[in-house]
């Protein structure tokens, strides 16, 4: 039987808000636990929660973002539930009335777009932290990260492979650190997957039974699970087993899920709305606002770069893949004239070498700028494309700017050509035997000549001077 | 010198005829001789007491005094205080001294008033008796057979046995005006969102507000004057400008408007309440003001809603004592579980486990259109009633409660029974209106009747109006209990 995968994601993100979305502690990672914790964090009696507006502006900017519908009128509800790190026995969430609805994000998969739309996305706190390690058999709780702020971003189950769910992760990681509402840090846990995987033959209409995959922090990690318990769902039903709705997570050490809960041990949430909090109300001149100081955004800056600048499609999505790589590209682009020149410079030599460095772009030995006037220097014909990468090596090195290095390496192409042909007669007499070869048909032999000739220039020729002139003495 | 009013007081202490401490000191003597017998008080801390007193002196001294400066005040104990013991009547808090003062505890020791102590409540103030108290019952200082009347009930009894001339208390469904009936008081519930609820620890978010008690209108008036206020830490305080609630106290009430709801004269109101709350209605005509007869068809429905809604938001709102971070733990267990259920079984009491619940089982799953969002909207129907109402009349009468005081125990066993008493009260609550109790007489057995006035929103000042003018011209609230003095 042929299988289909359905997968939905349920991506937490982490709102880079300086205090928390209810009380005034501060939301930086990394402090000494409980140190960020003030009495409404850690639910004394009597305390209550006041909403950051910072928080609620950053998911406007989502909703718009998406293109999603917005609510007018939003409103928090407990979800009720007993756990140390959660202190007031309840999560403020939304469920009935959230922020945001709707809306849609493309992704681009082995050269295919496709548009995954979304359910949802609201706001809510997170809770803290367990510790089980180094108490002896009791559990340490770090309310640090009680409180902290995040949306909760739910997509329909329109993904169909684990490429296309990794596609859409990534794209959503690009936009929400693209309009900077959250700092896309996975290893500290700013952007968290929860994937929903469920197959179906091939042709059925019906969903199968879902299970969830908890808490993925990586894509590599996103990927694996789902390969897995895609696998093991088909398996399952093809051994005449059946797919028992439940909660998993993956262990990133044997590369399986396993269970965490099955749907008997499901909670009774027993939502209701907060009476400590009003209804969020959004009106016109604040989304108004918002619209008005978002960034360009990935899909329109795609689109502008293929028209603008002449790359395809495929690169100007990658060019786009971070706000800080589109900032660069585009001024580098700027700079020398030359889109296509400068998007094959960014995705090759320079990515390579940041990556070779472990380095992002933001910290980029070479500045945009410099990158810009080395192309423009390939254009004019000063430098060869080889010689164009030794500057870019010393640029790298931090060995100055590009007409500096060029000038105190001596790697311009020579443009003298007296010298030139001085090179080529010496090059043809001291090979009679690859003229000979030349000229009794083997094409070969003049690939053999240009390269003497390049060698003997030490590569500062121009290829299609050399070219010209090895066909001129040879007719 | 303890029948004093606030304001008498008030002038004492700016005529230098009596000290900060020393008025502190006669009301803690009282304390001192009464309080074994009435147990109104949960923590008495002379030292502290006497300690702001001094600091209430230093004011007066320096004349920077407000209008209550020096007079002490008594705080029911679900109100959290710096460094004092708050237990809201539970076990469950029993040994929670508080790191924070409440909004309401600010406010007063802004104003200059010295504490007099945590009054006793039923625990976490469910109940109409004072009962459910892990710390006991409060004694009725009419008789002490009798309760006081809850939740506040420890609050009421205080002032009733001049303990103290002030004290703050909390309303959910009547917790001010139902004690203030039982023990002759007058009591007053303000506009929700008026006080601030940021460190009243919470029975039911949406219906909870805080309100004086005092011996008079007046007195509260005075005291309201220093409770109400925007508060930016409680998301539901109202930001609207301050009021001065004596301004209209000595208003004529000729033309004023007196609906008198007929379900709140029907069946179940004792006669003598009855015949009280009728006199109380002759007084007012006798002042000028003219009784119409409106309908609150709905308030009937006004307990199984408040039964619904006020369970289920405490079942969330006590899902944070769970022995983790403060309070009462179980001092044995197996495992995380069995710490929940041991602290939660041993901590609470059985209203409140009661009412826990019932809350959790009309959120639950299944039950939560059926009961919770069908409450809800009969809430807004009760609150419809009242807005119809209110085009025919300036403030609603009736009686506070059913009947007077009942004795200690014979409700306890019947949560209905004991539910019936705030039949009356509750259906402000649920619409958000000012309320309050006043004394209107006494019934054959010297216990005190409580006649209710319901306003508008936000006519605190107005029904003051109406039930200064009451006491001007009778002098029920200036009884007290005999024996006690």
């Amino acid at each position: 039987m042929k299988w289909e995968t359905v997968i939905g994601l349920e991506v937490h993100t982490q709102l880079a808000t300086k205090s928390k979305i209810f009380s005034g502690s501060s939301t930086a990672f990394g402090a000494a636990p409980n140190t960020q914790a003030s009495a409404v964090d850690i639910a004394l009696p009597g305390v209550l929660p006041v909403l950051n507006r910072g928080a609620v502006e950053c998911a406007i900017k989502f909703g718009l973002a998406i293109g999603a519908n917005l609510n007018r009128v939003n409103v928090f509800d407990r979800k009720n539930y007993f756990y140390p790190d959660l202190p007031k026995g309840y999560q403020i969430s939304q469920l009935a009335k959230p922020i945001v609805e709707g809306g849609a994000l493309k992704i681009v998969v082995e050269g295919e777009e496709k548009t995954v739309n979304l359910t949802r996305a609201h706001m809510e706190e997170d809770a803290g932290k367990s510790l089980h390690e180094d108490f002896h058999g009791m559990t340490g709780i770090d309310l640090n990260r009680a409180g902290t702020p995040l949306l909760e971003i739910v997509s329909e189950p329109e993904m169909r492979s684990s490429a296309e769910a990794v596609a859409y992760a990534r794209a959503l990681h690009t936009l929400v650190t693209w309009i900077g509402i959250c700092d896309g840090n996975m290893q500290e846990g700013s952007f968290r997957v929860d994937a929903n995987v469920s197959v179906r033959p091939v042709g059925q209409a019906e969903f199968g039974t879902r299970r969830e995959i908890k808490n993925l922090n990586s894509f590599k990690f996103l990927q694996q699970a789902i390969d897995y318990e895609v696998r093991w769902q088909i398996e399952t039903l093809e051994d005449g087993g059946r797919i028992e709705q439940a909660t998993v997570l993956f262990d990133p050490d044997t590369g399986e899920t396993r269970m965490m809960r099955s749907k008997e041990d499901a909670h009774d949430y027993r939502y209701f709305p907060d009476p400590d909090l009003l209804p969020v109300k959004l009106d016109e001149d604040w989304i108004e606002r918002v619209r008005a100081a978002l960034p360009e955004l990935p899909a329109a800056m795609q689109a502008r770069f293929q028209a603008e600048y002449g790359v395809s499609a495929y690169d100007a999505a990658v060019l786009t893949g971070s706000r800080a790589l589109a900032d660069y590209f585009e001024t580098a682009a700027r700079a020398c004239g030359q889109g296509k020149l400068a998007a094959n410079w960014v995705m090759g030599e320079l990515s390579a070498a940041l990556n070779k460095a472990e380095l992002g772009i933001a910290a980029s030995p070479v500045s945009a700028a410099q990158l810009g006037a080395l192309i423009a220097r390939i254009q004019d014909g000063t430098l060869s494309g080889k010689l164009a990468k030794q500057v870019f090596e010393g640029l790298w090195e931090g060995a100055g700017e590009v007409d500096a290095i060029i000038e105190a390496r001596g790697l311009k192409q020579m443009s003298d050509s007296g010298e030139l042909e001085k090179i080529v007669d010496e090059v043809l007499a001291a090979n009679q035997k690859s003229v000979e070869e030349f000229r009794a048909g083997k094409d070969k032999a003049f690939n053999a000549l240009v390269g003497q000739v390049m060698k003997a220039s030490r590569g500062k020729a121009n290829p299609a001077q050399v070219n010209d002139l090895l066909k001129a003495r040879l007719q | 010198m303890s029948d004093a009013s606030l304001s008498t007081l008030a002038a004492q202490l700016a005529a230098k005829q009596v000290s900060s401490r020393e008025l502190a000191q006669v009301y803690l003597d009282r304390i001192a001789a009464l309080n074994p017998a009435i147990n109104a008080f949960i923590t008495v801390d002379p030292d502290k007491t006497l300690l702001e007193a001094a600091g209430a002196d230093v004011r007066i001294a320096a004349g920077n005094a407000g209008p209550l400066t020096g007079i002490p005040v008594a705080h029911k104990d679900i109100f959290c205080t710096d460094g004092w013991l708050t237990t809201c009547g539970s076990k469950m808090l029993s040994n929670f001294v508080a790191p924070y003062d409440a909004t309401v505890i600010e406010r007063f020791k802004a104003a200059g008033m010295p504490s007099l102590g945590k009054t006793n409540m039923d625990e976490f103030a469910m109940g109409s008796s004072n009962e459910t108290s892990y710390f006991g019952a409060v004694k009725n200082p009419w008789n002490l057979a009798y309760v006081p009347g809850g939740s506040s009930g420890g609050a009421a009894a205080c002032v009733a046995a001049r303990m103290a001339p002030a004290a703050t208390g909390t309303d959910t469904g009547g917790s001010i005006r139902q004690p203030a009936a039982l023990t002759g008081i007058t009591g007053l519930k303000p506009t929700y969102g008026l006080v601030s609820r940021y460190g009243m620890i919470a029975f039911a978010s949406s219906l909870d507000q805080a309100g004086p008690m005092a011996l008079s209108a007046e007195d509260c008036a005075l005291l309201l004057n220093a409770m109400t206020g925007f508060d930016p830490r409680d998301s539901t305080s109202l930001e609207r400008e301050k009021e001065d609630y004596t301004r209209d106290l000595e208003k004529p009430l000729a033309g004023l408007r007196v609906g008198l709801p007929r379900e709140f004269f029907a069946e179940g109101l004792n006669n003598e309440v009855a015949a009280a709350v009728d006199a109380a209605v002759a007084e007012l005509k006798k002042l000028g003001a003219t009784p119409v007869e409106i309908s609150l068809a709905n308030s009937k429905l006004a307990i199984p809603v408040y039964y619904v809604l006020a369970p289920a938001e405490a079942s969330s709102n006590l899902s944070r004592f769970d022995g983790v971070r403060y309070g009462y733990r179980a001092p044995d267990y197996a495992n995380l579980d069995d710490m929940y259920c041991k602290t939660r079984a041993q901590g609470f009491g059985a209203e409140v486990k009661r009412r826990i619940l019932i809350g959790a089982y009309v959120l639950s799953h299944g039950y939560y259109d059926a009961y919770y969002l069908q409450a809800q909207k009969i809430r807004r129907l009760i609150a419809d009633d009242f807005s119809e109402a209110f085009k025919t009349c300036d403030v609603i009468l009736g009686p506070t409660a059913p009947g007077t005081a009942f004795k200690l125990g014979e409700k306890s066993d019947d949560p209905v029974e004991m539910y019936l008493n705030d039949l009356y009260t509750i259906p402000a609550n649920l619409a958000g209106l000012p309320g309050m109790s006043l004394p209107c007489g006494f019934d054959t057995k010297g216990l005190p009747i409580g006649l209710q006035l319901v306003g508008n929103y936000f006519s605190e000042a107005k029904m003051l109006n109406v039930a200064h003018q009451y006491q001007r011209a009778t002098d029920w609230h200036a009884h007290a209990p005999e024996g006690l003095k």
